[in-house]
């Protein structure tokens, strides 16, 4: 029989997770282990230049191999758990399709908020484990004071991953476990070490988890062919932002907002990817100094700290995983939009991406770069 | 934690008295069958009593008994063994992968490859069959008894239809070896597959009953064992294993054994389905082996009810698992038409000789409870009562 607060750990087979699910069970707290299947990578394997051979992390034969020998080492139960058609629902379709439109999508967020927070907390309450730890790098606490639960930036900012996991609600966030928000990776790596784990010294996993190699055009071109459909023609014409064409490209989705390589035009100086134009099919070129913009809309926003936003607040705002949060104001102007306008002009402000707003540590909540 | 098991056609405990026949084979007693010592006839008249048995088991005579190392072997082993390229072969979309599998790769060596369907009880209508035959047809190869429902064929009929086209027919008795009485001379087949490690013996031994006077290519090259059919020497503990296994379910049989088991299967099924609505047995309807029930409970994942259930001391199972273990929706309930849904829904609950009237009042007293647990939090099922 499960006992009361026993915790679901979600297991994915790398140091972090796995250390979780040690130090949790050292503590004496009643863990099961889960490691959801999201993706097959054998589907794609071979295919439209595809690597014949599976290369993939995602879900990988090893990495569940290595999760099960943790669960084994430690003594808990472990169970892999099928979402593959979910994922392909709800992260891999939508990143295919956000690509096609120009934008630059990030899959790691839309995993938290429609697998590993919404179906994984469902599977775990369903086995009588109320809770849910995972080894992200975040920290939650209860603030007594708002009656509000609150995400905030890890002890580790190097690690931080509150960026991808703006689009928790209070619901979900009442369920999570954080247990490495206090630590640094290095403690971590020691932690496991101490706890005997054989895998303490396994690399970190960089790439999307699904896309091998990092190359998601090759994997948008291997999808659509599995699914027996035809790579739209997104095709058009290289324009500046003067509005002068330049010449052609192959299709929006090959081009991110930044982008240097790959243009296909010679210019003195060097030109870059401005804007992404879906509905014309255009990519708008120009020097570095385009790039720069003081505002952006966030769409579809999460608010964790407060309830609504009713005036504006002066907040940090970061908009990619990798970008040090920069001092902005956030002011409501519509139901599902937030202004963002930042005090300095920031350097591509990508569409597909988030916008996540700080104040201090504590995550305010976030939206999607419109 | 108490623990129930009733996963049997997962695999079975070893019976005490199997273990007790197999183990002076670990010890004092050893020998190749094949040495003409003292140490080989003791081993060859070991093998030889076993493969009587196991003869006696089939309804066939002991040469015709060729030791394999299990169920999928012996599966591979007709398959392979009785056609070549260019032959046509039938089967049907309800096998275990053992065939189907191998029915795949023969038709990348160039045969040709019919997979039959089945009506929504499980059954496959032998009117398809013979619909299916063709002038090149060489095999047909359908299962006995489904390891996911327990739904039995219609064996004898379909061995019929072959022996008047003149093909050969392999059935895969694995899951109804032990469970229900086997005549492999009525059923007229040329070849018939059963496992150790489903009826009571141990995991890694098994048999394939060929008929005297089918031809056989051999999957392995070696020695002269097995007269040909199966190099390698023989797992001697195993086969001894298996004869007492062999020998202990032809008793169960004459002493009702059967009729015992279906009574708890039926006191299981029915229990559950007077306490839980929304629930039904997949492949009722049709004629079972008297240990498996496959029951659907709508608007739940069956995975996370295994898990469930796991957590309280009772092993089930869905159908199948993929490679790294997760669950996948069972090709056999979605050939027999299921909706995924319903296919995902399904739990099967599979007896033993060892199952005990306790272990049902076990299983009683927490599946009602732990369907409703889980359809409490299913937002499916919360969707739809809302909606209704």
């Amino acid at each position: 029989m499960t006992e009361p607060n026993t915790i679901a750990v979600a297991m994915s087979g790398g140091v972090d997770s796995s250390t979780v699910a040690a130090m949790l069970c050292a503590e004496g707290h009643s863990v099961i282990g889960l490691t959801m299947q999201l993706w097959n990578q054998r589907r794609l394997a071979g295919r439209e230049g595809m690597p014949e051979s599976v290369q993939g992390r995602c879900c990988s034969l090893d990495d569940v191999y290595d999760a099960r020998r943790v669960a084994q080492q430690i003594g808990i139960p472990y169970y892999v758990v099928n979402h593959e058609e979910r994922f392909e629902r709800d992260v891999v379709r939508p990143f295919v399709e956000e690509y096609l439109s120009g934008r630059t999508p990030i899959p790691c967020s839309l995993c938290n908020n429609h697998l590993k927070f919404d179906q994984l907390l469902i599977v775990a309450q369903q086995i009588g484990a109320e809770r849910v730890a995972t080894g992200h790098y975040a920290r939650v606490t209860f603030d007594e004071a708002r009656g509000r639960w609150l995400l905030k930036r890890p002890a580790d900012h190097s690690k931080d991953q509150t960026y991808f996991l703006s689009g928790l609600t209070q619901k979900q966030l009442s369920r999570t476990l954080f247990p490495l928000g206090d630590m640094t990776k290095p403690e971590v790596r020691e932690l496991a070490r101490k706890h005997g784990l054989a895998l303490a010294e396994k690399p970190d996993s960089q790439e999307i988890c699904f896309v091998p190699g990092g190359d998601y055009k090759r994997f948008i071109d291997a999808y659509l062919a599995e699914q027996g459909e035809s790579l739209p023609d997104t095709s058009g014409e290289l324009v500046t932002t003067t509005g002068d064409v330049i010449g052609e490209h192959p299709g929006i989705h090959n081009f991110t907002v930044g982008q240097r390589k790959g243009l296909g035009v010679a210019t003195g100086s060097p030109l870059y990817v401005i804007q992404i134009s879906g509905g014309q099919k255009q990519v708008i070129v120009g020097g570095d100094e385009h790039l720069y913009s003081r505002t952006l809309r966030a769409r579809r926003v999460n608010l964790i700290s407060i309830d609504d936003l009713h005036e504006p607040m002066r907040v940090a705002v970061k908009i990619r995983h990798r970008h040090e949060p920069a001092p902005a104001r956030i002011e409501r102007t519509g139901t599902d939009e937030i202004l963002v306008t930042f005090d300095q002009p920031q350097r591509a402000i990508t569409p597909g991406q988030a916008a996540v707003f700080y104040d201090g540590d504590v995550v305010v909540g976030g939206g999607w770069i419109a | 934690m108490h623990r129930v098991y009733l996963d049997n056609n997962a695999t079975t405990p070893v019976l005490p008295e199997v273990f007790e026949a197999m183990r002076p084979w670990f010890g004092e007693r050893f020998g190749n069958a094949s040495s003409i010592h003292h140490h080989g006839q003791d081993t060859r008249a070991a093998v030889e009593s076993a493969r009587e048995s196991v003869a006696e088991l089939l309804g066939c005579n002991a040469p015709e008994v060729v030791f394999t190392s299990g169920g999928t072997e012996s599966d591979n082993l007709a398959i392979a063994g009785l056609v070549a390229a260019g032959d046509h072969v039938i089967t049907s979309g309800i096998e275990h992968h053992a065939v189907l599998h191998a029915a795949k790769h023969l038709e990348e060596l160039g045969c040709e490859v019919t997979v039959l369907p089945v009506d929504g009880r499980g059954l496959i209508d032998p009117s398809d069959v013979r619909r299916a035959l063709r002038p090149k047809t060489k095999l047909i190869s359908v299962m006995m008894a489904n390891n996911e429902t327990g739904v039995l064929q219609l064996a004898e009929e379909i061995g019929k239809l072959a022996a008047e086209a003149g093909a050969h027919f392999h059935t895969d008795a694995v899951q109804a070896a032990g469970k229900v009485a086997l005549d492999a001379k009525r059923i007229a087949c040329q070849a018939l597959s059963i496992s150790g490690h489903k009826m009571h013996a141990p995991q890694g031994v098994g048999a394939l009953y060929v008929k005297k006077g089918t031809r056989l290519t051999p999957l392995f090259y070696g020695g002269r064992h097995e007269r040909s059919r199966r190099a390698g020497t023989e797992n001697v503990p195993g086969i001894v294993a298996l004869g007492k296994a062999a020998e202990m379910a032809k008793q169960a049989f004459d002493r009702g054994g059967q009729e015992r088991m279906s009574a708890m299967r039926d006191r299981l099924e029915q229990g559950i389905l007077a306490q839980v609505g929304e629930a039904g047995v997949n492949g009722d309807g049709a004629p079972r082996v008297p240990n498996t029930s496959n029951i659907h409970f709508d608007h739940i994942e069956g995975e996370a009810l295994v898990i469930a259930l796991d957590l309280k001391g009772l092993a089930v199972s869905t159908g199948a698992a993929c490679s790294s273990g997760a669950m996948e929706p069972s090709h056999v309930l979605l050939a027999m038409g299921l909706k995924p849904e319903r296919a995902r829904a399904s739990i099967r609950f599979s007896l033993g000789k060892q199952t005990t009237e306790e272990d049902i009042d076990f299983a009683l007293s927490i599946v009602p409870e732990t369907v409703a647990r889980l359809r409490s939090i299913s937002p499916r099922y919360n969707k739809q009562v809302v909606s209704t």
